[in-house]
């Protein structure tokens, strides 16, 4: 457009040569961006199922060299791992469900202009998002309602999260009253109305809530740092953690327990600090960069009516 | 007529007795805690319950600066946080600046794969982004494999256990892990930007600089404003995970944030009620700063962000 209309040509030239300057430069920065983001997934994912000896040297740097499947096999001897997993995947099914559905409800409950003081519960409510006591006198009260290493204590803090409420409620009030109108004019009551008119009606925003909250629960690690002793509670990203920091006495553990025998295969595949790190992360970082890009609009759409209200 | 308002009156009733339940979780998990707040006035020694004989008063709050090695730890502390903090601030730009220039990027396909890529460290967590700089910077990682396959270096550099930059480093990863998430508010701000404004700026000879600097950059400014004052607000708050995984006996010098300072101090060492004191101290100045910051928020756009 500016070149059609520009009178001096000279002035074209260096309109468009700018442009394309930044234009050029920008593909670069945000290639090398890029890059830099998802490398570091890339690096560890082939060194996951490259030769032990290899990855621990760190000569596997841009594609497999010695493929083999071992580590995901040797992995699950790691003792307490299998474990982990299955704590983690409970918690954040059992949280992501407690979490969803209070939510949805509190959001509704709190348009209902019936409601007994509702301004004041919904204050009451909100306002804890502006407010923490800290984390000791958290954890006194977690103790003292037994819930330290106890499951429950992953769950019931969890339960009535405000931000989510306030995303609900106002996704709520965005659905045209006459719904709920006509619905009270059947004689339907609160409940009934909750469960089959409006709960239909606001899953696109229950869909975005479940997405955040089953990250949040599958990302926690500091309530179980906080509260968890028992090592049967613990969870995925608590078990890597520790696997990073103490990953040399484990490489012992799960090559004694290794039927394997072959001197020369062995070398290879027997386990190594690396090799036992490399593939843990990826078995906790796989399950994230597989819902991801499904569900990225989702998170998006979060962000946007946080962004609003917020 | 009264029969009505009975109903009405009922039903009211009814729905809060839904809600009672939920509101007790709130109560216990959020108010309940507050409590807990007393424990900086006594001698708290876990598991043994609080009695009156060892109330202290204000013993603990003194003993924060009754020492010139616990003041010098306690400025450590805050140098650190404020360090941090800063240096968030003072960069608080760069997504914004990011989501400019994305923008600008005319191949869709290619700006929503910078925008996938770049937003996924947002949801691993730290204690990954520690799996994955562990990975990456340790002596075999592949940063050192990398530079010394380059010749750039002859031994490998322990990256994780240097006590240098280490705040720039924190920031770094911060940066990686958010930077992305963050841009995503001003890239759906950048698509309410009426075209027909740019169209005109671009009739009239505007180059690309120009537009962003003309019309771009001030439409966003707004959405800026709130973010900065929300860091603001959040100063003294950089959460303890990062600082918790990233700690070791190299950096603890450097990366001991108040947040973490407070989980040492009552973890590491038991000493509850000062962490507890200290603590309370950090919640007055941070309601005092969020007070302010709506305050301002309130004069410079006619709405606080509360």
């Amino acid at each position: 457009m500016s070149a059609k209309l520009s009178k001096n040509p000279k002035n074209k030239v260096r309109v468009s040569l700018e442009d394309r300057i930044i234009s050029i430069a920008s593909y670069f920065i945000y290639s090398l961006f890029a890059f830099v983001c998802l490398y570091p997934f890339y690096y560890i994912f082939i060194n996951s199922l490259s030769a032990n000896d290899l990855s621990e040297r760190g000569k596997v740097l841009f594609w497999i060299k010695g493929l083999h499947f071992k580590n995901y096999v040797d992995v699950m001897k790691v003792p307490g791992l299998f474990n982990a997993l299955k704590i983690s995947v409970a918690r954040t099914l059992v949280g992501t469900a407690f979490t969803v559905i209070t939510a949805a409800f509190l959001g509704f409950m709190f348009t209902q202009e019936t409601l007994w003081k509702r301004k004041l519960w919904y204050r009451f409510v909100v306002a804890t998002m502006y407010f923490n006591a800290g984390i000791i006198p958290w954890y006194i009260t977690m103790r003292n309602l037994n819930l330290t290493n106890n499951f429950w204590g992953y769950i019931f803090p969890t339960v009535v999260a405000p931000f989510y409420i306030v995303l609900c409620k106002t996704y709520v009030e965005s659905v045209p009253k006459e719904l709920q109108q006509a619905a009270e004019i059947d004689g339907a009551g609160t409940m009934r109305i909750f469960l089959q008119i409006m709960l239909p009606v606001i899953q696109p925003i229950l869909a975005t809530v479940a997405i955040f909250s089953a990250v949040n629960q599958w990302n926690s690690f500091q309530d179980t740092l906080l509260l968890v002793t028992d090592n049967k509670l613990y969870t995925l990203q608590f078990v890597l953690y520790q696997y990073i920091t103490q990953a040399s006495s484990l490489k012992a553990l799960v090559n004694s327990s290794s039927t394997s025998t072959s001197l020369a295969a062995s070398l290879a595949t027997a386990q190594t600090a690396t090799s036992i790190r490399m593939t843990v992360t990826i078995v906790v970082v796989t399950p994230i960069i597989l819902v991801y890009p499904f569900f990225q609009r989702f998170f998006i759409k979060g962000i946007m009516i946080g962004a609003v209200k917020g | 007529m009264n029969l009505l308002k009975d109903r009405k009156k009922a039903r009211s009733y009814r729905e809060f007795l839904y809600i009672l339940p939920f509101l007790v979780l709130v109560a216990i998990f959020s108010y309940y805690p507050l409590y807990g707040w007393v424990y900086a006035f006594f001698d708290y020694k876990p598991p043994f319950p609080l009695s009156m004989d060892k109330f202290v008063g204000f013993k603990w709050f003194k003993s924060i600066v009754d020492s010139p090695t616990k003041i010098n730890q306690v400025l450590k502390v805050l140098r650190n946080t404020f360090a941090i903090s800063g240096l968030s601030l003072m960069f608080s730009w760069f997504p914004m600046v990011f989501a400019i220039f994305l923008n600008e990027i005319k191949s869709k396909g290619y700006r929503k794969f910078v925008q996938t890529v770049t937003t996924l460290p947002n949801f691993i967590s730290w204690v990954l982004v520690y799996s994955i700089a562990f990975s990456v910077l340790s002596s075999t990682g592949a940063v050192n494999s990398i530079l010394m396959g380059l010749g750039l270096i002859d031994t490998p550099k322990l990256f994780l256990q240097s006590s240098n930059n280490v705040w720039f480093r924190m920031w770094l990863w911060l940066t990686w892990k958010n930077a992305g998430w963050a841009a995503i508010m001003y890239i759906a701000a950048l698509s309410g930007i009426d075209e027909e404004l740019n169209e005109a700026a671009r009739i009239d000879g505007a180059s690309k600089i120009q537009i962003i600097w003309y019309i771009t950059l001030p439409s966003l400014l707004p959405t800026y404003f709130v973010l900065v004052m929300l860091n603001l607000a959040n100063f003294l708050s950089n959460g303890m995970e990062q600082f918790y995984v990233f700690q070791n006996s190299f950096n603890k010098e450097y990366i001991q944030v108040l947040d973490l300072y407070v989980y040492n101090i009552a973890m590491g060492s038991g000493g509850y009620s000062l962490s507890v004191a200290i603590s309370i101290l950090k919640s007055i100045v941070s309601l005092i700063l969020l007070c302010v910051t709506n305050t301002l928020s309130k004069l410079v756009r006619g709405e606080g962000f509360i």
